[in-house]
């Protein structure tokens, strides 16, 4: 019998991580993942809440994050390939074009 | 009644003619320039008098002032002050006066200025100078006058300065018109509890308002708020009309051509403060301290310029002194209650004092551009007409029958003899100053007529003038001579026709008052014609004969230097002004604070932007980090409700 | 103690030492495979919740295409052990302190309603059954279904065209 809120912290503690990743891992394929990660602690928390409920949309929800991340991920992917090989670098740090 | 319907033609035409003057003279001859500018003024003289004679028809028949609103200028809430021109008695002489005698001028200048540059711009400014006087006396209310009042005081800087390529005549043009302001402010001021008082502008609303039998008379030396009101218009006419403390314009303004002194400084600008008070008599009656000021400054003024005037070597500075003593006798009229003597002196004087100066301008004329009298002497054989003229303006402005300032100044004496508070007092200072005023106009004749010539044949080459200009000398002679008539048979028992004229403004006032008071003025006159000729038997003894110019030392040197008045307003009011304006107002006000504050903002964004740009540093990771930041404030404010029991003290 | 939270602990345990895995290594390649590690005990989880079908889609579409996905690239593009560049001050000094704030807030929100959540609900143990998955998904969600479809097309065709060359 666990309770929801065990469902919620393990959740949260996940995202945490996955925010402290996305700060501090200078890999652009690294960062990749992090988000990654981050959006497979929100799917926890949906299927949580979706189990408290009784309700399947929750989990309904859930499919759609996970298209949207494989896509995502697919066209994410083909621009680091570009960037990689434009840079030559895959330090997110030497991206910096932006730079005011 | 179509003029009287159409009121506006009358300050509409100078309008029209400066205007077209002044854009197109540049390119035209003289003889279109001229036509131009007499007639705007010839005709518009000519609906003048059209004007007074429907006027006259009108009051028969109704007996009211005659009052037409044209449009409405300013609306705001309650107050309504439009261009509403009227006509009245009072009006009417004014009217006369300005149109006539300013055509009279007009056609002098086209003699007198005839080899000057800018002749077209001279008649420009000469019309618009018809048009705001025109305005100032037609009227209705005090909001126009005002435009009026300021109108005129900007084509006094204008003309002034007309020759603005000399610093002296530019210096005198500004200090006209900055000293011509201080007494406006009071004008302001006044005006501004006038509305406070009354809720309108209007002459009659305010009037009528303040006519009330309940509207008590404030006793003297009791501040009310007419009282009050009253002075402040009086300052603005101490300015305007160049008397203590504010007169030291007047002098200066001799540096512009002389019919401008004619026309502005004698005849009607500055007699613009005088037509106010009288216009305003209603409000002064009800505040005898006022008046009571306002005949002390006049009769101050009176005797102060006339000492001055005693000294002076410029032909024209004497005449200017003496205009400013001659505003001083009628504002002493008004002061004492003779508002009707007052309009009449102003008449007359407008007369012969545009006389004096337009023969001082023949002379000078005649001279070449000399004005300085001890460089002349023994002209009256050479321009007979021009002497004959001036010894008519002389002879007037002394008093001696049957010339007409006899008949006003004699009025104005009586009734300060008459005036309950130190009327005595006034009257003799008034007649010392009509001493002076014979002995120094008389000086003047003969330092420039008589004697020995005291200037090189050689070099000047004196001839008569034109008949443009002796023509008007001799209209204004003529008027010199017969302009008091219409007083005259008071002096032998019948009616004062001039008193009578103007009765249905200022009241039946002075009434003739029985067989004491017939004898008492017969005396007083007779006193008066006295003074006049020691004036004279004094200045014949001493410059009728050959004359050198002395050395100025002690009170001469004192009255020379006009009591060195100018120096001291430099010293103590405009050198501290112009302290104050560099260093406070502009390098701390202006410089520091203002364009501190702009650039300031200015600055600021430029410093604000510089410290964001770092943000923008194209560093992915520390772009997440405001992305956390972001989402950590959405997440605060979305929590706050569960979160908020918690932070202070945790009892849920 | 009841084996359904030891069970949960276990993969909890698992998925959090997956996580802190995926930020300490210091070669990609080693971080994708604790992120694999992380999503199939994730898997294990939605499991134990009785999602089964979800579960299952997880280890299939994530496990197996994703992050073979990820491995792929990762090979591809050569990477090696990452730089330790610094050039983010902001990151350096904020990132730790506002990491534990963001937690700290969710921690605290969640805490602060527990009460709420503390009820497990009637239907704990059942499964959620792929039929009625499916019948929530076509009926009320059919509307973004279509346009997953949708967004999964233009993924396709904009992999494509991120993938030529230029010619």
């Amino acid at each position: 019998m666990v309770p929801t809120s065990y469902y919620l912290v393990l959740s949260a503690i996940l995202f945490g991580l996955g925010v402290v990743a996305f700060v501090f891992k200078r890999n652009i394929i690294t960062l990749f993942m992090a988000i990654e990660l981050m959006l497979n602690a929100v799917n926890l928390a949906f299927v949580a809440f979706s189990q408290a409920l009784g309700k399947p949309d929750g989990e309904v929800f859930v499919l759609f994050v996970i298209v949207v991340a494989a896509a995502e991920a697919a066209v994410g992917l083909g621009i680091i390939i570009l960037t990689a090989r434009n840079r030559r670098s895959l330090n997110v740090e030497h991206v910096d074009l932006l730079k005011l | 009644m179509p003029i009287l319907e159409n009121l506006w033609i009358i300050p509409l035409l100078p309008l029209l003619g400066s205007a077209i003057n002044g854009l197109f003279g540049a390119k035209w001859s003289k003889t279109i320039v001229n036509s131009v500018a007499l007639g705007s003024t010839g005709i518009s003289f000519l609906c003048a008098v059209e004007a007074v004679r429907e006027f006259l028809g009108y009051y028969e028949t109704s007996h009211k002032a005659w009052v037409k609103p044209f449009f409405d200028w300013i609306v705001a809430g309650g107050f309504r002050a439009g261009f509403d021109l009227q006509l009245d008695h009072l009006t009417v002489v004014m009217l006369l006066v300005v149109t006539g005698v300013g055509f009279l001028i007009h056609i002098y200048s086209t003699g007198y200025m005839a080899h000057e540059e800018g002749y077209y711009r001279f008649f420009s400014y000469l019309n618009l100078f018809m048009f705001f006087m025109l305005i100032l006396v037609l009227a209705a209310n005090y909001v126009l006058l005002f435009v009026g009042w300021e109108g005129v005081g900007l084509c006094s800087y204008l003309l002034i300065g007309f020759y603005y390529l000399r610093k002296s005549a530019s210096d005198a043009g500004n200090k006209a018109f900055i000293v011509n302001r201080i007494g406006d402010f009071g004008f302001m001021l006044g005006m501004f509890l006038l509305f406070r008082t009354f809720h309108s502008l209007d002459f009659a609303t305010v009037f009528a308002a303040a006519a009330r039998p309940e509207v008590a008379v404030e006793p003297m030396g009791h501040f009310g708020v007419l009282t009050i009101a009253c002075l402040l218009l009086f300052v603005g006419a101490t300015g305007k009309s160049a008397q203590l403390p504010l007169y030291v314009w007047l002098p200066d303004a001799m540096e512009g051509p002389t019919p401008v002194s004619a026309l502005i400084h004698a005849a009607t600008m500055v007699t613009a403060g005088v037509y106010m008070v009288a216009r305003s008599h209603v409000l002064f009656t009800h505040a005898p301290t006022a008046m009571y000021v306002v005949a002390i400054v006049g009769c101050a003024t009176a005797f102060f310029a006339a000492t001055i005037g005693l000294v002076q070597s410029d032909i024209k500075k004497v005449l200017a002194y003496s205009t400013v003593s001659q505003l001083g006798y009628m504002f002493l009229a008004c002061g004492v209650g003779a508002f009707g003597a007052g309009i009449f002196h102003l008449m007359t004087h407008a007369f012969f004092k545009a006389l004096l100066f337009l023969s001082a301008g023949s002379v000078i004329h005649a001279m070449g551009g000399e004005q300085d009298m001890w460089n002349m002497g023994g002209l009256g054989k050479k321009i007979r007409t021009t002497f004959l003229c001036m010894l008519f303006g002389t002879i007037a402005i002394a008093g001696f029958p049957p010339f007409a300032a006899f008949f006003s100044k004699d009025s104005i004496l009586f009734s300060a003899y008459n005036y309950p508070e130190n009327g005595k007092a006034f009257y003799a200072v008034g007649l010392f100053a009509a001493i002076l005023t014979s002995f120094y106009m008389f000086r003047l004749i003969w330092l420039t007529f008589a004697g020995e010539k005291r200037y090189d044949e050689h070099k000047v080459h004196v001839h008569e003038s034109p008949l443009n200009m002796t023509g008007p000398l001799m209209v204004l002679a003529f008027l010199s001579l017969t302009g008091g008539w219409f007083a005259a048979p008071a002096l032998w028992g019948g009616k004062d026709y001039f008193a009578e004229f103007l009765s249905p403004v200022f009241g039946a006032g002075e009434a003739g008052g029985g067989e004491a008071a017939q004898s008492l003025e017969h005396i007083l006159s007779a006193v008066a014609v006295l003074a006049a000729t020691a004036g004279l038997l004094v200045a014949w003894r001493m410059y009728s004969k050959t004359v050198k110019r002395g050395t100025s030392e002690g009170v001469h040197k004192l009255l020379y230097n006009k009591y060195y008045v100018d120096e001291l307003y430099a010293a103590v009011v405009v050198r501290p002004l112009m302290w104050l304006s560099t260093n406070v107002l502009w390098k701390v006000v202006d410089s520091g604070m203002i364009d501190g504050a702009v650039n300031g903002v200015a600055d600021g964004a430029a410093a604000v932007g510089d410290t964001l740009r770092h943000t923008q540093s194209g560093n992915t990771r520390s772009y997440a980090v405001w992305v956390v930041v972001g989402a950590m404030v959405l997440l605060g404010i979305i929590f706050w409700p569960i979160l908020h029991p918690a932070l202070f003290g945790g009892v849920r | 103690m009841s084996g359904v939270l030891v069970i949960f602990f276990l993969l909890a345990g698992l998925a959090v030492l997956g996580a802190v895995s995926l930020i300490l290594q210091s070669h990609p390649i080693h971080s994708a495979l604790s992120l694999i590690l992380v999503m199939v005990s994730l898997a294990g989880l939605y499991l134990l919740m009785g999602a089964e079908f979800i579960a299952a889609v997880q280890i299939i579409v994530y496990g197996g295409a994703v992050m073979v996905l990820f491995i792929f690239v990762i090979m591809l593009l050569n990477a090696g052990v990452e730089e330790r560049t610094n050039f983010s001050k902001m990151a350096t000094f904020g990132g730790v302190p506002l990491a534990l704030a963001l937690g700290g807030i969710i921690a605290a929100g969640i805490a602060r309603s527990s009460s709420q959540l503390a009820a497990p609900v009637a239907a704990q143990g059942e499964l959620t059954s792929t039929r009625d998955l499916s019948k929530l998904l076509f009926s009320e969600f059919v509307y973004p279904f279509e346009l997953t479809s949708f967004l999964i097309l233009v993924a396709i065709l904009g992999a494509i065209v991120l993938a030529q060359r230029e010619n």
